[in-house]
């Protein structure tokens, strides 16, 4: 486990789209499988726990996406800090299992960290790939997108099958993320 | 009965994507596509797995609300901390035939329909979930993404248990009811025969 705390070098695998830098650095999110679980299990938590808890997450998380991965841009450690980044989504996931009964503040400043550690690990590996401000826009566009369909979706869910398939989904994100833990401890 | 309204069913259908989206772009890192669907596949090459999940689904149906969905909720997690336990190494004897007595004992629990309180129901799946996550967890080909991997995996395991359930709706009628505990019976009968492939 021990191993897994040292940061593991960073790709430089900014995907090339074809339709510029904003659109590499959205499709950026969609094939980075850490990245993309993160935003559903938030916004399934956020969605989970109210209106008020997803309006704090739809704006305070890719604000920090971008805050961090401006700084990852800035400081790039050359790290993709996988222990961190599964243990945000794995906790998230864990969280909308339990179904929790967070308030929506501790949802926003979870959203924070999360935000801020995803977006730094974001800017440190796109920044040596070439990209720039405009694939972090991209990035951070995808996040507040994806964010606000599935967080809305869920805030309107009353059918008492739709919260199950929720928390199931959350019991899936986080039963990967302890695999994940796993494996990261066995490399 | 339950009322399946557009609302829910757009959002199932948007969090079957959110959950599956990534494989069709397996251009970024290597082996995105190959580690899901081989995560995808796995449960399913196994029947004694596949027995036991399905088994799973069918003894929520017959213990009801709000078993039916504390086990699918419960069974990933604890599966994982099984394969967590396998990765990191710690020795679980005779996982085989841990992994050929749940088909038997969950068959047996369809078969003869038992309703014990919801935390002895919970119990007996999770100690279960242990042996399965133990022996399949950690099964990951060369050069394929962990990550998705698991995930796949987790998810296919999860769809046996949806799989169970949607067979179990049939118990709400007698002869459906037959039919269920009659799936008992096959499943706890394919936990004998790979208890005695165990053993022998």
């Amino acid at each position: 486990m021990l191993g897994a705390l040292n940061s593991a070098p960073a790709h430089a695998h900014l995907v090339q789209t074809g339709f510029g830098a904003f659109y590499d650095g959205l499709a950026h999110v969609a094939l980075t499988p850490a990245d993309l679980l993160v935003v559903i299990a938030l916004a399934l938590l956020a969605g989970q726990r109210g209106t008020q808890a997803a309006r704090w997450a739809l704006f305070a998380f890719p604000a920090a996406w971008l805050a961090g991965g401006a700084l990852g841009a800035w400081i790039p450690a050359e790290a993709t800090l996988p222990l961190l980044t599964t243990l945000t989504f794995g906790i998230a996931g864990a969280l909308v299992a339990t179904d929790v009964k967070l308030r929506a503040t501790v949802v926003g400043v979870f959203a924070i960290v999360a935000g801020l550690l995803h977006g730094y690990v974001n800017g440190a590996t796109m920044a040596p790939g070439g990209a720039g401000a405009l694939a972090l826009a991209g990035a951070v566009t995808a996040v507040f997108c994806l964010l606000a369909i599935v967080s809305s979706q869920v805030t309107t869910l009353r059918a008492a099958w739709t919260r199950i398939a929720v928390r199931v989904a959350g019991s899936w994100i986080a039963a990967a993320g302890v695999l994940m833990l796993g494996w990261l401890a066995r490399a | 009965m339950m009322r399946v309204d557009r609302r829910s069913t757009r959002f199932a259908v948007l969090l079957a994507l959110g959950l599956t989206c990534s494989i069709a772009w397996a251009h970024e890192e290597t082996g995105q596509a190959a580690g899901f669907l081989t995560g995808l596949v796995h449960p399913i090459s196994g029947l004694d797995h596949v027995l036991a999940m399905v088994a799973v689904g069918l003894w929520g149906v017959v213990l009801g609300a709000p078993a039916i969905w504390v086990l699918p909720v419960a069974f990933p997690l604890v599966m994982a901390f099984g394969g967590l336990m396998g990765l990191l190494g710690f020795p679980l004897p005779g996982v085989e035939i841990g992994i050929a007595l749940s088909a038997i004992v969950l068959g047996a629990m369809v078969l003869f329909e038992a309703r014990p309180p919801l935390w002895v129901a919970a119990l007996v799946v999770a100690f279960f979930a242990i042996f399965h996550g133990h022996a399949h967890g950690r099964e990951l080909p060369e050069g394929t993404s962990a990550l998705l991997y698991s995930l796949g995996f987790v998810i296919a395991t999860g769809l046996l248990h949806g799989f169970g359930i949607l067979l179990g709706v049939a118990h709400r009628w007698p002869i459906g009811r037959q039919f269920v505990r009659t799936g008992g019976v096959a499943i706890a009968l394919g936990g004998i025969f790979f208890l005695w492939r165990a053993v022998t």
